[in-house]
């Protein structure tokens, strides 16, 4: 065996030597050790992103073709990577509490473990390989989202993402059947040789969305979304929203281009159709939610079809404008749920109306929230705008006239509801409001980073420049 | 000239300074900083103007200078996204208005805002909208143009909900962000089509010619019918429409009036609402030799906007309400005159010179009367007419400049309005006779609603005070004074010495016809507001004297006079006519726009029941997905 092969693997390799730290650690420390948990992990994910970086081979297919390697994946995982370690930073709270102080440990080993799942799945260069990441991805969650496992919802939640997640990975399994049924292989480049958009193909294509579709949670395949968001600790319902969804759709924009290109003209319109139901249903359910962890739910399903715009050209230009569009809604949504979190770990409240009158006792982070919220509805000069406008550009650019109207008309719907939350923390009073408080270091050290995010990820060209130059790489 | 991003970028550092370090300043230190910072922008763009304008012309034309620039995203090699500044003759026009109106609003909220809560907040919004409103009018680009756009959007959001205790202003400001949205949609849409087919942002390299022949190209390509290029500028227009308040899309304007009063003043008369014309005008080359159907479009929604907000401005009693009727009608006389415009040079392209002529003298008569308006405000603690009335005694700098407004707005020379309605009706006459007349009726309408305000508020009776009301103290009647100067003498500037449609230049000549027929409507319809609205209160006591001493005769035949023109106006236009179109618009239009929202929320609210919490109907509803999907395949492929 030629061992050089693990130097394709690179990412793969760190994050794997930071779980066995972070596994060692857990076992050796003490009491005293513990406190610092949450530090060093901070340390050793910045240290891997970093590691990420430093220049290494050319792209590359290694192991047979089952591993793939190219310069983009460097720049999706280190984006992923980002997004957990923000999110690590805002669990700290949560995990300093009595019951859940004793199995720190745990939560981190489960949350890279599920991005190591992530990382093989986007590197896979065959359907096996893709099927196994995938799975590594999603039983770690299922635990992750019992975490608290003694609350009833969170119980619940957990409960009900391993069913339908089981459901949807049998659903693709037979997918994955057929698809070999009627090409003979499951590489990926040896794939689109065979394919002629048969009957069979185009079922076996169905399932595979359904299975990925079910993690990006589009529409119909959306249902779990809410209950389980709702359920689950708010920093695994930001891992869910931004991180697992970001990395299901890197794949799906992978496989469509790489496997089913021969295709295109076929799931372009199922894809078509499903952008206008995620959108619409998602924006039309979240008009409606009082519990603020729902609400975000349903934009961050409505969200996914704006995403699914970058997906539908099958483009240079999508796919770049995908990967900036995943990083600059990481960083909105993220600064919205570590507010969510931070308030609801002092003072238990969930619901919008709690925050009437936020403004005035908490303005800073009232602040950080309505700018979150207008990049997330694509205001200019936030980064959001930028992000939209590069995706509609994407599906212009393409011919899809009639579906970038649908979706404009639907930032409309968006700009009501997300004005609905910034109308309750600046506007609506409030008898209780919820009281000043001072968040602690790591989470307002997470909120900086996603307010820079947010204001300067558009602001600064550089940023999307350097992705659309590694898109070439794709 | 690189000193002209100092212009762009000190309102912007003050904003973020007042926003960030505002509450720890006094009130009186912060205003005074978004004062003075405003002073210096104000400086420099009068220094900017001379040194444009004393510039020599090349050509025959002030050339188009860009003193800074800077590329910021790319998207291919040809089509990339720049910041920067770009000096011609309407932009830097505009950057004459909107600082001596900002400033002017600056110093006069000294006075009226003070002891609000939220001062600083106040002077750091308003240091963002100014900021954003000149970010707009020197783009370089028209990718440029829709950020500062949405930010001149949002700045505005902020302002009008300034008072956000008030559930109304909270509304409105809601309503004027939504609106204004949806039409922006139109305009992103269409800078989308024009720069996939021009495959440039940048507007020297649309309008210096060089575009042309991948421009004619794209012309005789069509979608639905209608050339591309036809659909690009029309969707531009229905943006420009929604900022600048043309039907249907001007409901957000009248409840925007929720807002502070010199806020009105800066936003809603002077400057953003007039960022819809000014989009017009400075894509005006693109228009008159891609699209002139389009310009017709403009012309006619433009004419009809106007009229029917005039009319509506004979019936209000708000007088912020009927000063936001009045702009959506001025404005709708800028549209008009563009629309009329039937080539390049200076006398087919009479409307394009006219269009911005009026959008100079009715920023500074428009925003004297807003400030007079709050100033009005201030005294009497109301906006209605009816608790105002005689106080030309009480408050005389306010009466007088308030005076001088009117009859600018009216069209009495020798004040601005006159010089430069003139110019716009010449221009529509020019076009279309039919065209002409409606706009003389209309200019007529104009004098007759702003003179029942004028004597509604300062003749007439008098209201029962709380107080005696009392002039407002310096800061709010100094602003007042100087912008009354400028409408004394803002027409006698030679407009066509500056600013043309093709730039070289032209000596405006009044049409002795067309002038003397608009002043003689325009006396008409004031002789008849003053029968009206002047002696009104003195009508009743008068009677009762008549009864008392029998001598009826006389008496009896006036008031029969004042009969029938009560009749006349308030049984058949005010009834027949007015109150119609003002329901229209409150409940057809409106209500339109209410619909689509509640049923919207009617569709979110039958459709919950997917959402059970039931893991076997999820798996149910995902399996059918799939079936259904496979199922269209069938029947597509």
């Amino acid at each position: 065996m030629d061992y050089s092969q693990f130097l394709y693997m690179k990412e793969e390799v760190s994050l794997v030597g930071v779980i066995a730290i972070l596994f060692l650690y857990d076992l050796i420390a003490g009491e005293k050790g513990r406190k610092y948990f949450s530090l060093i992990t901070c340390l050793l994910l910045g240290g891997h992103i970093i590691y990420n970086f430093l220049p290494t081979s050319t792209s590359g297919a290694v192991f047979g073709g089952m591993y793939y390697y190219t310069p983009m994946m460097t720049i999706i995982k280190s984006i992923l990577t980002f997004g957990t370690l923000i999110v690590v930073m805002q669990a700290d709270t949560w995990l300093r509490r009595e019951d859940t102080k004793f199995k720190q440990g745990e939560f981190y080993v489960l949350l890279l473990s599920t991005l190591l799942g992530m990382f093989f799945m986007i590197a896979s260069g065959h359907f096996l390989m893709f099927f196994i990441g995938l799975e590594m991805a999603s039983i770690p969650m299922a635990t992750l989202i019992a975490f608290d496992k003694y609350k009833h919802d969170s119980a619940e939640a957990g409960g009900k993402y391993i069913l339908t997640a089981m459901f949807s990975s049998a659903l693709l399994l037979f997918g994955l059947s057929l698809l070999y049924g009627a090409c003979g292989t499951l590489y990926f480049d040896d794939i689109p040789a065979t394919l002629d958009g048969n009957l069979m193909q185009m079922a076996a294509f169905v399932f595979f969305l359904a299975g990925i579709g079910f993690k990006i949670s589009i529409v119909p395949f959306h249902l779990w979304t809410a209950d389980v968001y709702q359920g689950a600790p708010t920093s695994v319902t930001s891992f869910l929203s931004v991180v697992s969804k970001g990395s299901a759709v890197f794949v799906l924009l992978t496989i469509l281009m790489k496997v089913f290109a021969p295709m295109v003209q076929e799931w372009q319109i199922i894809i078509y159709g499903l952008i206008v139901v995620t959108i619409t249903i998602g924006n039309l359910f979240a008009i409606r939610q009082k519990n603020i962890k729902r609400f975000l739910a349903f934009s961050s399903i409505s969200q996914a079809g704006y995403i699914l715009l970058g997906v539908i050209g099958g483009t240079q230009l999508g796919m770049s404008s995908l990967v900036y569009y995943v990083l600059v809604y990481m960083v909105a949504n993220l600064a919205i749920f570590g507010v969510v979190s931070i308030i609801e770990q002092r003072t238990g409240m969930i619901n919008i109306e709690d925050y009437n009158g936020l403004y005035l006792t908490n303005p800073k982070l009232s602040f950080l929230t309505t700018l979150a919220l207008f990049s997330l509805a694509g205001i200019p000069p936030f980064a959001g705008f930028f992000s939209k406008f590069f995706v509609f550009m994407a599906a212009f650019e393409k011919g899809f006239y009639v579906l970038v109207i649908i979706a404009l008309l639907n930032t409309i719907i968006s700009l009501y509801y997300y004005l609905l939350l910034v109308k309750a923390m600046y506007i609506n009073k409030s008898d209780s409001p919820i009281e000043s408080f001072k968040s602690d270091c790591y989470t307002r050290t997470s909120l900086v980073i996603c307010l820079i995010g947010i204001v300067c990820l558009g602001l600064a060209g550089v940023v999307y420049e350097t992705i659309s130059l590694f898109g070439y790489g794709m | 000239m690189e000193y002209t991003l100092i212009i762009l970028l000190l309102p912007a550092i003050m904003f973020l300074f007042l926003g960030l370090a505002g509450h720890k300043l006094k009130h009186k230190v912060a205003g005074l900083f978004g004062t003075i910072s405003l002073g210096l922008v104000t400086c420099l763009s009068y220094f900017t103007a001379w040194e444009y304008f004393t510039s020599p012309r090349v050509n025959g034309v002030f050339e188009k200078i860009i003193p800074f620039n800077f590329e910021w995203l790319s998207f291919s090699e040809a089509l990339h996204v720049d910041i920067g500044i770009l000096l011609d003759p309407i932009s830097v026009m505009m950057l004459i208005v909107i600082s001596t109106v900002s400033l002017m609003v600056h110093i006069y909220s000294l006075g009226y805002m003070h002891g609000e809560k939220g001062f600083q907040r106040y002077y750091a919004f308003l240091s963002l909208f100014t900021f954003s409103m000149l970010g707009l009018v020197v783009a370089t680009n028209i990718f440029q143009t829709y950020i500062f756009w949405e930010l001149v959007g949002v700045s505005s959001y902020l302002l009008i909900g300034f008072y956000y205790t008030k559930p109304s202003a909270i509304a409105a400001s809601k309503k004027a962000f939504i609106v204004t949205r949806f039409a922006d949609l139109g305009f992103l849409i269409g800078i989308l089509v024009l720069s996939f087919y021009s495959q440039t942002f940048s507007f020297v390299e649309l309008m210096n010619g060089s575009s042309d022949a991948i421009l004619t190209g794209a012309a005789t390509q069509t979608f639905l019918g209608i050339g591309v290029l036809s659909w690009a500028l029309g969707l531009m227009f229905i943006g420009a429409a929604g900022k600048s308040a043309m039907f249907p899309l001007h409901i957000w304007l009248p409840d925007a009036m929720e807002g502070p009063t010199p806020v009105s003043a800066l936003i809603h008369a002077a400057t953003m609402v007039v960022a819809g014309v000014y989009l017009v005008a400075r894509m005006f080359y693109l228009y008159i030799g891609f699209a002139p159907g389009v310009l017709e479009i403009i012309a006619i929604v433009g004419a009809f906007t106007s009229l029917f907000s005039a009319i509506i401005a004979c019936v209000q009693t708000d007088i912020k309400r009927v000063l936001a009727f009045s702009t959506i009608s001025q404005i709708g006389f800028m549209m008009v005159a563009l629309g009329v415009c039937t080539g390049m040079d200076s006398h087919e392209g009479l409307g394009y010179m006219a269009s911005m002529f009026h959008l100079f003298t009715h920023a500074m008569f428009k925003a004297l009367l807003f400030l007079g308006a709050g100033s009005i405000i201030h005294a009497v603690h109301s906006n209605e007419m009816k608790d105002m009335g005689g106080l030309r005694k009480f408050m005389p700098i306010t009466h007088i400049t308030f005076l001088i407004a009117c009859l600018a707005i009216a069209g009495i020379p020798p004040f601005s309005g006159f010089f430069s309605k003139d110019e716009i009706l010449a221009a529509a006459f020019k076009f279309n006779p039919a065209m002409g007349w409606t706009m003389t009726v209309i200019a007529g309408l104009t004098a007759f609603y702003m003179f029942r305000l004028y004597f509604n508020i300062f003749w007439g009776k008098e209201a029962k005070h709380h107080h005696t009301p009392h002039e407002s103290p310096l800061t709010i009647t100094i602003p007042l004074i100087i912008l009354a100067i400028v409408t004394i003498f803002g027409g006698f500037i030679p407009f066509g010495h500056f600013i043309t449609s093709d730039g070289l230049l032209y000596n405006i000549h009044l049409d002795p016809q067309v002038a003397i027929t608009s002043v003689v409507v325009a006396v008409l319809s004031i002789a008849i507001a003053t029968i009206f609205y002047k002696n009104k209160e003195q009508k009743i006591p008068a009677m009762l004297g008549e009864k008392l001493s029998g001598l009826h005769k006389a008496a009896t035949k006036k008031f029969y006079i004042d009969e029938v023109y009560q009749f006349i106006t308030h049984r058949i236009i005010f009834a027949c006519i007015s109150t119609p179109i003002a329901w229209f618009d409150r409940h057809i239009v409106d209500g339109f726009m209410n619909l689509m929202a509640s049923s919207t929320q009617s569709l979110s609210y039958s459709i919950r029941k997917f959402q059970s919490g039931h893991v076997q109907q999820y798996a149910f509803v995902f399996l059918l997905g799939i079936i259904f999907i496979i199922g269209l395949i069938l029947l597509v492929i």
